[in-house]
């Protein structure tokens, strides 16, 4: 069998421009309606806006770590779509910029912020070493590097193997995926510890950091699963087999269950302790309409996904794929509105700001996307492993 | 090449010669591609007893051997679904049924607690039974053998190799055409395979007997160990030897060796009041008044107390005629006169200190469980001195 990508070829496949457009009229338009939003309502903006910079975050993240563990595990199946996953993870270096304008609303989300609310409430005195404005912002920005300086190494490294051809570069991005995999798991818990847990500085769960990992991976999986796909239905990429789809679908049905395994354990061990200062998190997300979002949730992130991605043939289905890629992207985004807008007032808040916020992410998504395809190689046309992973066989 | 050698010189062998018969033709192949064209090229040609032996599950054979779907799967669901039902039925026969216990303030049917057990019943029925079906339908237990069991074919295709074999059975089967056809699909160390159709199940075969005995008795003593030594060492052990005192274990802690201390006086057990007429039967008899109302749950219960408690000496009907009359001092009927007109204050204060050789049975009968009995005493004794009045 020849080769489906002669070495040395370029593969460069760039998006029609009438798609960039319509990313670039999305980011626009969401960034107007976002500043209105801040205008109209800067707190609950705020809170929205965690939530935008929460799903974006495990975009960005979930892309790095799936790269990460492509290049710590030697895996050869997903070698001819890591790019989707390297143009994804440049979402790392510019997610942060959205968390900006959180950062100068702290007060109106965070309540340990608040010098007068600390005062009163020995407990947040007790957590003020760790929840503090300065440290906060600190970790954020620790966070952010980190992040943005992995996603950027690992993507330089594999465009230079597209000219040079070099191995060494495996085996670097390799080492660093070993140093990125204990810091990711580090960052991840910070990450969701200080903008969606310490939005209730009283409540404290140990697996929290797990819960917001098994959704960060479902979020990275699934935005990869959903342009492979369509890309994929565009002919842009090289003749995939069945059995690379398979391995999308496969990934997607397994952290559908790890996402449920986690959320059940965290669920589990509070509801069986029975301690107000653990039960009053689930009690808020089981009152004024909470509880339907909370059987929302369940459905969506999980029972639908998971028959719908049950059955073998489904996982090879491209249309079967792209469907579930889309559910659970939008199921994700549900689990980050779950888990920070119950701080809000208590009800459940829709209104055109909570609308506002998607359109922005949709819109920078496609702009990080085409203008990476734009400037690189959309297969990693270098890479020592591309053939076997073209001809990749479960 | 090994392979055919070997087999040839069996072939020689004439005292094998007579036992042994061809079971199929085995071709080995290097890749996974080349594997799924050559069954797609079998069933094309129209060979149906045969099949494909693989390292490790190659996705597409499936379609390529043209098999029916797998009923693995319902096999499965069927009994991973008996699973869920007998673990939730399980518990809830316990926790609604037979034992239903408080715990923590929840309710009996707490089903979030029935999840993990339900999920880990579901894997385990499922994959167990599953094996367990696989032997009995595909491997025909007590079969427990295969004639490609102990050749370099299969010692191949579990390593590294992907093996074909087309069995002699089938009705298409001619052993120089499948040679050219296996060699035309590009396998590799064609070779026939032979089995002895007099060797049956080889369930007592020593070896196989030896390699389960030796399972079962590492299984066991493993298990062995491990609940009953290796649980009770250090740091296993640090719940159950914590620093402090049990209840009627010695303590050098205190001066007379107890553990044990008695409460200081005056202390009052919860849910007790102390007995203000010990000693004072009048006052008893004239202060008390039965604090029950004589409905039917109320008799219902001081019979079945009476019963328990009253009626080995006193008997069924209180009539002091019970099986232990003789053995002690005579219980007295409680029908006299004299206990007809007591007051149930005094009846209840007999049962609550004792009387003569009765002892006190405040230590065994709750104090409503004794106003209960008294007012069942009360019915006893009306139905003794029934009076024409009580049939209107």
């Amino acid at each position: 069998m020849s080769p489906p990508v002669p070495p040395g070829q370029s593969w460069k496949r760039q998006l029609p421009v009438s798609v960039a457009r319509i990313g670039w009229i999305l980011l626009v338009s969401g960034i107007i309606l976002c500043a209105g939003a801040y205008l109209a309502d800067p707190r609950r903006s705020a809170f929205n806006n965690i939530v935008l910079y929460l799903f974006l975050a495990s975009v960005a993240g979930g892309s790095i770590f799936l790269v990460a563990l492509e290049y710590v595990a030697g895996a050869v199946w997903s070698v001819p779509l890591r790019r989707v996953n390297e143009f994804l993870s440049a979402l790392a270096p510019v997610v942060p910029l959205l968390a900006i304008p959180v950062l100068f609303n702290l007060h109106d989300v965070f309540h340990w912020t608040q010098p007068g609310a600390v005062a009163a409430d020995q407990l947040l005195i007790e957590k003020q070493p760790y929840l503090n404005i300065p440290f906060f912002v600190v970790r954020f920005l620790i966070v952010s590097l980190l992040w943005g300086l992995f996603a950027m190494l690992f993507t330089r490294n594999s465009v230079k193997q597209d000219v040079s051809r070099d191995q060494n570069l495996t085996r670097r991005n390799t080492r660093l995926g070993a140093i990125f995999m204990p810091l990711f798991a580090v960052s991840v818990t910070v990450l969701a510890i200080d903008w969606a847990m310490s939005i209730e500085p009283h409540w404290y769960s140990t697996i929290f950091g797990v819960y917001f990992f098994s959704g960060t991976v479902l979020a990275g999986v699934a935005t990869a699963t959903l342009i492979v796909v369509l890309l994929h239905e565009g002919g842009y990429l090289p003749p995939l087999r069945p059995d690379h789809l398979y391995s999308l679908g496969a990934l997607l049905f397994a952290f559908v269950n790890f996402w449920a395994y986690i959320a059940f354990s965290q669920f589990l061990l509070i509801w069986y302790a029975n301690l107000p200062e653990e039960t009053f998190w689930f009690m808020k997300r089981w009152s004024h309409g909470w509880q339907y979002v909370s059987v929302l949730l369940i459905v969506t992130q999980f029972a639908v996904p998971y028959f719908a991605l049950l059955a073998q043939d489904a996982k090879m289905n491209p249309k079967r794929l792209k469907l579930m890629a889309i559910w659970i992207l939008a199921a994700h985004f549900l689990d980050v509105y779950w888990l920070v807008m119950p701080s809000f007032d208590g009800g459940v808040p829709v209104s055109w700001i909570e609308f506002s916020y998607p359109v922005l992410g949709v819109g920078l998504v496609i702009v990080v996307l085409a203008s990476r395809m734009n400037k690189y190689n959309l297969v990693p046309v270098g890479d020592p492993k591309l053939e076997r992973g073209l001809s990749f066989h479960l | 090449m090994d392979l055919n050698r070997r087999i040839t010189r069996n072939w020689i062998l004439p005292k094998l010669m007579a036992t042994k018969q061809l079971y199929s033709l085995t071709a080995l192949f290097s890749t996974p591609d080349e594997i799924i064209h050559a069954a797609g090229e079998t069933a094309a040609a129209g060979y149906a007893k045969f099949d494909v032996h693989t390292p490790y599950p190659v996705h597409g054979l499936d379609r390529a051997m043209r098999l029916k779907p797998s009923r693995v799967g319902i096999f499965a669901l069927i009994f991973g679904f008996l699973g869920t039902v007998s673990a939730v039925g399980l518990m809830t026969w316990v926790a609604l049924v037979d034992y239903p216990l408080v715990i923590g303030g929840k309710p009996f049917w707490s089903w979030p607690a029935f999840v993990p057990i339900a999920f880990e019943v579901t894997v385990l029925l499922a994959s167990v039974l599953s094996v367990v079906a696989m032997i009995v339908i595909y491997f025909k237990f007590p079969n427990n053998s295969h004639p490609l069991h102990e050749t370099p074919y299969m010692k191949a295709v579990s390593s590294d190799r992907y093996g074909l074999s087309i069995q002699a059975d089938d009705v298409k089967f001619d052993e120089r055409k499948v040679r050219d056809f296996l060699q035309e699909v590009g396998g590799k160390e064609i070779a026939p395979v032979y089995f002895d159709p007099e060797v049956g199940a080889r369930l007592f075969d020593p070896k196989f007997l030896g390699i389960l005995l030796a399972t079962a008795l590492v299984v066991s003593a493993g298990t062995y160990l491990t609940l009953n030594k290796a649980l009770y060492t250090v740091p296993f052990d640090w719940m159950m030897e914590q620093r402090k005192l049990k209840a009627q274990k010695a303590s050098d802690l205190f001066k007379n060796g107890i553990g044990m201390r008695t409460p200081v006086e005056g202390t009052v057990a919860r849910g007790f009041l102390p007995y203000p007429y010990r000693g004072k039967p009048e006052d008893a008899a004239r202060n008390l008044v039965n604090p029950l109302l004589p409905t039917a749950d109320v008799i219902q219960r001081g019979k079945v107390r009476y019963l328990t408690f009253c009626s080995p000496c006193h008997g069924n009907f209180a009539r002091g005629d019970s099986r232990l009359r003789g053995q002690f001092p005579n219980p007295p009927t409680l029908h006299t006169d004299k206990v007809r007109n007591w007051p149930d204050g005094a009846i209840y204060h007999v049962i609550s200190e004792g009387q003569n050789v009765m002892p006190s049975y405040a230590a065994q009968i709750a104090r409503d469980d004794r106003w209960a009995i008294v007012h069942y005493l009360r019915v006893l004794q009306r139905a003794q001195n029934a009076q024409e009045s009580d049939l209107k």
